[in-house]
């Protein structure tokens, strides 16, 4: 009946032989998304640089350099145009005003509505002022940094300090090379964005917990087994569960990726970047850290939930 | 082993109920009209339905600036009554500075000064004295002034007439105005881009603009413009003030667009007797700091009314009166931020975001059959019940989905799925360890659980991170995922271990079908 079952299948994969290859992978990785951060930067949206952006859509294809042609009378900094979407009959337009103030923006926004006239559909009219600009930068910042803490708190709490840096320098592994994915490929860089990367917090984070409270589970129930084997054990105890919960997320986000719309396809790119780093960071990165320690001299809290069970 | 006790078979089933029976007018045609107002669909962020979203900053330091200038006026009287002797007197947006050179008589002065308003504060600095609102009472004035501020641009969205605006206080003396339906807010941008103080002031006929000019001006009068560009000399303190305004309407003289407006008692009477004192006199009318009509009183006007006209076609007539009618902005507004969706491109985001739903959820459901038969269709069938709590859940609290909050309706879909693959994957390694069936599921679901409430607190601390810093269609997500969070622990673990118990004692299974 299940025709699957070789998902379901018991492993008994040595993960823990890689280590030594995927931590060079790991760090080659973390490199090449930093250099990309650095000299590439990120393609930020206005949410963050502050500026004009509008989409419009006309009945038949835009002649992106006519529309170049006429905006150039204008004195805007920056423009960009770009068609969205297969027809070519909707165009982005992005700008930013010369002195970047909100009334020199909004008066773009009046000039171009009036060079372009009445024959386009105005899908969307954005317009973010300097200020604000920077308070969502700090906004994003301040909020990634904060979730990070809180969950390392967390996991502080429910396990030892080791897994709690583990969990942490997973995240931090997950974060940097997504981010230099979005870097590299010049994705749209939003609030949402922001949004994406901290879902993908969550994610890694669950993924993270379930290998940890199986390592902590077995660390009780084979007090022999040398710690390398046991590792490689809880991994594979619950690398069924592993690759089924991360096909169906994969399923179930591949297509808004594809068919979300244009809004949410710098969204759905990083879940989609985040979910496969994510499962690999949990075996490779945050798991193989825990090796570096003698987890069987570390006293092990509880591990039964203080929170009862639901039923 | 787990009890199915009647009590909690009610309970659960009862939630489902609740739960789909306020999901169900999401799937009704024109619910908005049809159903009563308790039970709706969910509300449709901006980015969904299509709309103008303006934030707007309160210029607090324009209004301390007008604050200390009156204070400015009231010091010039109070040292006068004092007889205190000043050399000049200076304000700014943060204070007063009264220069007085005689030691005594800055002594003297302090009281007065101090006595001018509440929360003042008097303090002696190089001879002179500088008169400052406490940190108390300034930021009393200040959140007076964000409130005052809101309440009048309620007031004029109000009469302006849109569909169910949303006018909120946002951080530290923002607005946040969200216009649904508004495709082209440039006319709501002028009506809140005016502050539309109107003051009437007697004209000054003691000397001329040119005159003034050439330092022939009293302290109490000053020079303004007027709307033709021309030059008035007025009485600084105003005869009669805005706020005794209560109503103004478009009225037609002589076939050219006017705006009559009415006084309250208060008002009328000091219109009146200003009006009779001074017949002959110019009544100069200031609305934003220009002189726009200055007529010539003509005889005492009494019945508490008058017509402002000028160079009025009707819309802009109309636009006056509705300024005048919602009354005057405490201080100016700043357009910070402001964002329009068509609601074209929201009607294709609602389609394309519905379209990948509906495939990832086949897919998900496909592939859960494939993997888990029997427990797969359980699990599918908890799959589409979240769904509909997640959505009843989201209509009942007013919640406001938004094009993020889909996705994030899309990735609890998949996550929800974890937990029952949790627990079908331990009860599996139960049995292969030599558990009876019965034993196999009932630790499955407890051992399973610890780890499920770890991994979903983790991702509700992300949510709540992001609800707390994120604005508009950002919090549409947060909420969408903290709820589709508590929605789907409910129905993976406690709806999936309702349905495996009640298969198990009806069938009493051999062998579990994963």
């Amino acid at each position: 009946m299940t025709m699957l079952k070789w998902i379901t299948k018991d492993t008994n994969i040595n993960f823990m032989g890689a280590r030594k290859f995927t931590f060079l992978f790991s760090t080659l990785l973390v490199i090449l998304s930093c250099l990309s951060m650095y000299f590439k930067s990120f393609n930020f949206g206005i949410d963050f640089s502050g500026g004009v952006l509008m989409e419009i859509k006309a009945n038949q294809p835009i002649n992106v350099e006519e529309i170049r042609s006429k905006l150039s009378v204008l004195k805007l900094d920056e423009l960009n145009l770009q068609t969205i979407g297969e027809a070519g009959d909707e165009l982005m337009i992005r700008a930013q005003a010369e002195n970047a103030d909100e009334a020199a923006q909004r008066k773009a926004v009046v000039d171009i509505k009036q060079i372009l006239g009445n024959s386009y559909e105005y899908r969307r009219v954005e317009n973010v002022g300097p200020q604000v600009g920077d308070e969502l930068k700090t906004a994003g910042i301040v909020a990634s940094v904060l979730a990070m803490i809180a969950i390392a708190l967390y996991i502080w709490i429910r396990f030892e300090w080791q897994f709690a840096v583990g969990a942490l320098i997973g995240l931090f592994h997950d974060i940097v090379i997504t981010a230099g994915l979005l870097s590299y490929f010049r994705f749209d860089f939003s609030l949402t964005t922001v949004a994406a990367i901290l879902t993908l917090v969550g994610y890694s984070i669950n993924d993270t917990v379930v290998t940890y409270d199986r390592i902590r589970e077995n660390l009780k129930k084979y007090r022999k087994m040398p710690q390398l084997d046991l590792l490689n054990k809880s991994i594979n105890d619950i690398f069924s569960r592993t690759i089924l919960t991360g096909i169906t997320t994969l399923i179930a986000v591949l297509p808004l990726y594809f068919w979300g719309g244009d809004a949410l396809a710098s969204f759905s790119f990083t879940i989609l970047a985040g979910l496969i780093i994510g499962t690999y960071s949990s075996i490779f990165v945050c798991t193989a850290f825990l090796n570096l320690f003698d987890l069987r001299a570390v006293e092990h809290k509880d591990e039964n939930n203080y929170f009862g069970s639901i039923g | 082993m787990y009890k199915l006790s009647l009590q909690r078979i009610i309970m659960i089933l009862a939630v489902c109920v609740i739960g789909i029976f306020y999901a169900v007018p999401n799937f009704v045609q024109n619910a908005k009209t049809r159903l009563p107002s308790w039970w709706q669909p969910v509300n449709l962020g901006l980015d969904l339905q299509g709309g103008s979203s303006l934030l707007l900053e309160v210029d607090l330091n324009a209004a301390l600036k007008d604050r200390m200038q009156s204070l400015e006026d009231s010091a010039r009287a109070a040292l006068k009554d004092a007889r205190v002797r000043y050399q000049g007197i200076s304000s700014g947006s943060d204070g007063l500075k009264v220069k007085i050179e005689d030691a005594n008589a800055r002594a003297k002065a302090i009281t007065p000064l101090r006595k001018m308003d509440e929360g003042l504060t008097v303090a002696e600095k190089d001879g002179s004295l500088v008169v400052t609102y406490d940190e108390q009472a300034l930021n009393q004035i200040k959140s007076k002034l964000v409130e005052q501020s809101i309440e009048i641009v309620r007031k004029r969205i109000d009469e302006y007439g849109t569909n169910e605006p949303i006018i909120q206080s946002q951080g530290y003396g923002r607005i946040l105005v969200q216009l649904p339906g508004i495709q082209n807010p440039e006319e709501v941008k002028i009506l809140l881009g005016k502050t539309a103080k109107m003051t009437f002031h007697l004209v000054d006929s003691s000397t001329t603009p040119t005159e003034a000019k050439r330092g022939k001006l009293k302290s109490s009068s000053r020079v303004i413009r007027g709307s033709g560009g021309e030059q008035y000399v007025i009485v600084r303190k105003p005869a009669v003030g805005g706020e005794t305004l209560t109503d103004a309407s478009v009225s037609f003289q002589d076939g050219a667009a006017a705006v009559s407006f009415k006084f309250n008692n208060l008002g009328a009477k000091k219109f009146g007797e200003v009006t009779k004192n001074n017949v002959g006199e110019q009544l100069a009318i200031v609305l934003d700091d220009e002189v726009i009509s200055a007529p010539t009183i003509q005889t005492a006007i009494t019945g508490g009314s008058g017509v402002i006209t000028g160079n009025y076609s009707s819309e802009s007539a109309q636009e006056l009166a509705l300024l005048l009618r919602s009354g005057a902005l405490p201080a100016p507004l700043n357009i910070l931020e402001e964002r329009t969706v068509g609601a074209g491109l929201g009607a294709d985001s609602i389609k394309a975001g519905v379209f990948a739903s509906i495939i990832g959820l086949i897919g998900v459901i496909v592939f859960l059959l494939l993997a888990y038969g029997l427990f797969g269709l359980f699990t599918s069938i908890t799959v589409f019940l979240n769904l509909f709590l997640m959505l009843g859940t989201l209509s009942l609290i007013g919640a406001t989905l938004t094009l993020p909050g889909i996705a994030g309706i899309i990735l609890t879909i998949g996550m929800a799925v974890d937990a029952n693959v949790l627990i079908f994957e331990r009860m599996r390694e139960e049995v292969k360890s030599g558990r009876s069936i019965k034993d196999a599921i009932e630790t499955g679901f407890s051992f399973a659980w610890g780890t499920i409430f770890d991994s979903n607190l983790t991702t509700l601390i992300a949510a709540a991170v992001l609800f707390y810093f994120g604005s508009g269609p950002v919090r549409g997500f947060a909420v969408t995922l903290a709820i589709g969070i508590v929605t789907s622990l409910f129905t993976s673990v406690t709806v999936t271990r309702l349905i495996i118990t009640a298969w198990f004692n009806r069938f009493k299974p051999k062998a579990l079908p994963i």
